[in-house]
């Protein structure tokens, strides 16, 4: 024996990481279908390693007070060496984030990846992004702009709509009588300890879970039902070197675009950085429009839609809910969208529309007709899932293969 | 007691255990447990209660308005907060009847106010406003709009104020339009006249509530 397994023997006898690499790398078989759409889950992963490593590296410069907050941003672009491209991978990386998740959850809606026995996966997947949108918010008062402050003003204020109790949660979410220096510092907390750390959580748990029950692909075909004489699956290929390679391209496209814009566009004609943050935060004056960054837009063109505050509170929040009860509204067995009827094509269609055009409004200033715009796209959005309960129990669909295809 | 004498041989199945009593002191340790683990939980929530310097740090403010031109607004701040101090010209007070058709709630009745400011003018005196200029839907700061008719607001706009976040609109005396997300009028913070009546003190009225 070399020394080499000789080593590996020795560690093998202490921790199982032979083990480990052989069940979620070199011996997970996964199907060999998969297309564009599943570069995203990878690329996801490879943002968030970029987003903590530029945060890590960037709150060794930034001040989490009021008083200074502001400066030490100027300071880091500025003064601090590289400083500028550290922050604007992170505040690109932010937007990039939810552009590969808003992918990769298109996928799996398409696919029907939350269906049986994929539900706790796509409910793990949806508390990544409930955390995901909490930490983007919090890192956005960091800067301490009027973008920052207003922002979190409005979205603190939210909970003031629950009943009875809304004041006094408003009050001990912002730890003053308004958004103030103990609201960053909160804020600031969460953002690099707390969320993180449960990011990271969620995400083991969240490959665990894919790991256990093995991946769905573009035929919605379970490709653990047709095993050859070796108990592999017979259109599986382990996903090393087959998929860690074809991921590999994803990452060299992805990261091509990516510092792209870093590079050339960072604020993105202020859809990634808006122009009102480059003012200081000002507790006496809102700026003439505000709207929160373009991620969560669709959300809050659904709040403004509504005329009354606590129905507006509440739609918001159950737009978000609804999707987390996604694998029992769809009743259909049939999991891809290339076996499903007309029907639901078409009620997709008109939620991913309905979504698109609720984000475009979240960003305009309120005008009479962008509010009954919206109101149309938010009865769509909720539309899709009532339409999809009933035309999933006797859908008529095509004969889904035995095998996958490509 | 049983469990003093345990056969080796019996090794973890030891015939004279006590199960129910065991089970009992599983329990009850674990109940004193959770409860000092629930116990421990309320120093930190509170630890994110306004602190002790947050809530000193209220004072009241002291606004000349002796070179306040009519139509013209300052703001001060006061508790972290904006509050407009505005003198109204004849023609803003006169506004205020036309649009009441509008409006959700007319005598305030579901607004914070202090009593003094309970009337259509929503002030001591009519042509002096003293609000917090903090919408009451998400608390953005709503803009002055003082123009008759301007044209994104509409041809019924009789001067008030505009909220840029999610539009919704009040009179000049911070009353709430019906059809907004705003569910009630603007606040009007306890405030009073000083010697001269050329000086307002916002954050105190004397008792006069």
């Amino acid at each position: 024996m070399s020394k080499a397994t000789d080593l590996m023997a020795w560690i093998d006898e202490r921790i199982p990481l032979t083990n480990t690499w052989d069940k979620h790398v070199g011996k997970y078989y996964a199907p060999k279908n998969f297309n564009f759409w599943y570069y995203f889950g990878s690329l996801a992963l490879l943002v968030l390693v970029l987003q903590i490593v530029t945060g890590i590296f960037l709150t060794m410069n930034y001040k989490a007070d009021g008083e200074l907050a502001f400066k030490s941003v100027e300071y880091i672009m500025r003064d601090v060496n590289w400083g500028w491209l550290i922050r604007y991978m992170h505040s690109t990386g932010a937007s990039m984030f939810f552009v590969v998740v808003y992918l990769h959850m298109m996928r799996g809606i398409m696919y029907g990846s939350y269906k049986k026995p994929r539900e706790l996966l796509w409910i793990f997947g949806m508390l990544i992004y409930l955390v995901l949108m909490a930490e983007a918010f919090m890192g956005y008062l960091l800067p301490w702009g009027q973008m920052s402050f207003w922002g979190a003003q409005v979205i603190i204020s939210l909970f003031g709509a629950i009943p009875w109790v809304g004041d006094a949660i408003t009050l001990w979410l912002r730890g003053d009588y308004v958004v103030a220096d103990a609201t960053l510092n909160r804020f600031f907390a969460l953002h690099v300890i707390a969320m993180p750390l449960i990011l990271i959580g969620l995400v083991f748990v969240h490959i665990v879970a894919l790991h256990e029950v093995g991946s769905n692909n573009p035929d919605g075909v379970d490709i653990k039902k047709k095993k050859g004489a070796d108990g592999i699956p017979l259109d599986g290929i382990p996903f090393h070197p087959y998929y860690s390679v074809k991921d590999l391209v994803g990452v060299v496209v992805f990261l091509i675009i990516f510092f792209a814009i870093v590079f050339f566009a960072p604020e993105m004609g202020g859809y990634f950085l808006e122009h009102a943050n480059y003012i200081p935060a000002d507790p006496l004056k809102t700026p003439e429009h505000i709207a929160p960054v373009w991620y969560f837009t669709p959300f809050y063109a659904i709040l403004r839609a509504m005329p009354d505050k606590l129905l507006g509170v509440m739609a918001m929040f159950a737009a978000i809910a609804v999707l987390f009860f996604l694998p029992w509204l769809d009743r259909n067995p049939v999991r891809s969208i290339r076996y499903r009827s007309l029907a639901y094509k078409v009620i997709l269609i008109a939620f991913v529309v309905a979504f698109i055009v609720l984000g475009y409004f979240g960003m305009q200033p309120v005008t009479p007709a962008g509010t009954w715009i919206s109101r149309i796209c938010s009865l769509i959005y909720f539309g899709f899932f009532v339409a999809l309960w009933f035309i999933s129990k006797n859908e008529k669909t095509k004969p889904v293969p035995e095998r996958v295809t490509y | 007691m049983a469990t003093d004498n345990v056969a080796p041989d019996e090794g973890n199945n030891p015939g004279g255990v006590d199960k129910k009593r065991r089970r009992l002191l599983t329990q009850g340790v674990g109940v004193v447990g959770a409860a000092g683990a629930a116990a421990m939980v309320i120093p930190f929530i509170s630890s994110m209660s306004p602190s002790a310097r947050a809530k000193a740090a209220g004072a009241p403010v002291e606004v000349d308005i002796s070179k306040l031109e009519p139509g013209q607004r300052v703001i001060v701040e006061w508790r972290g907060k904006p509050v407009w101090v505005l003198k109204r010209t004849p023609a803003l007070l006169e506004g205020l009847k036309a649009v009441e058709g509008n409006l959700r709630d007319i005598e305030s009745d579901d607004s914070d106010q202090p009593e003094y400011a309970k009337n259509d003018y929503r002030s001591i005196k009519p042509e002096i406003l003293v609000m917090v200029g903090i919408c009451t839907h998400l608390g953005c700061s709503p803009s002055y709009r003082p123009e008759v008719a301007p044209v994104d607001l509409g041809d019924d706009w009789q001067g008030g104020f505009f909220c840029p976040c999610h539009g919704s609109r009040f009179d000049i005396s911070g009353r709430v339009y019906k059809g907004v997300p705003a569910p009630t009028n603007l606040e009007v913070p306890p405030h009073q006249y000083m010697a001269g009546d050329t000086r307002i003190l916002i954050g105190v009225d004397g008792g006069r509530a």
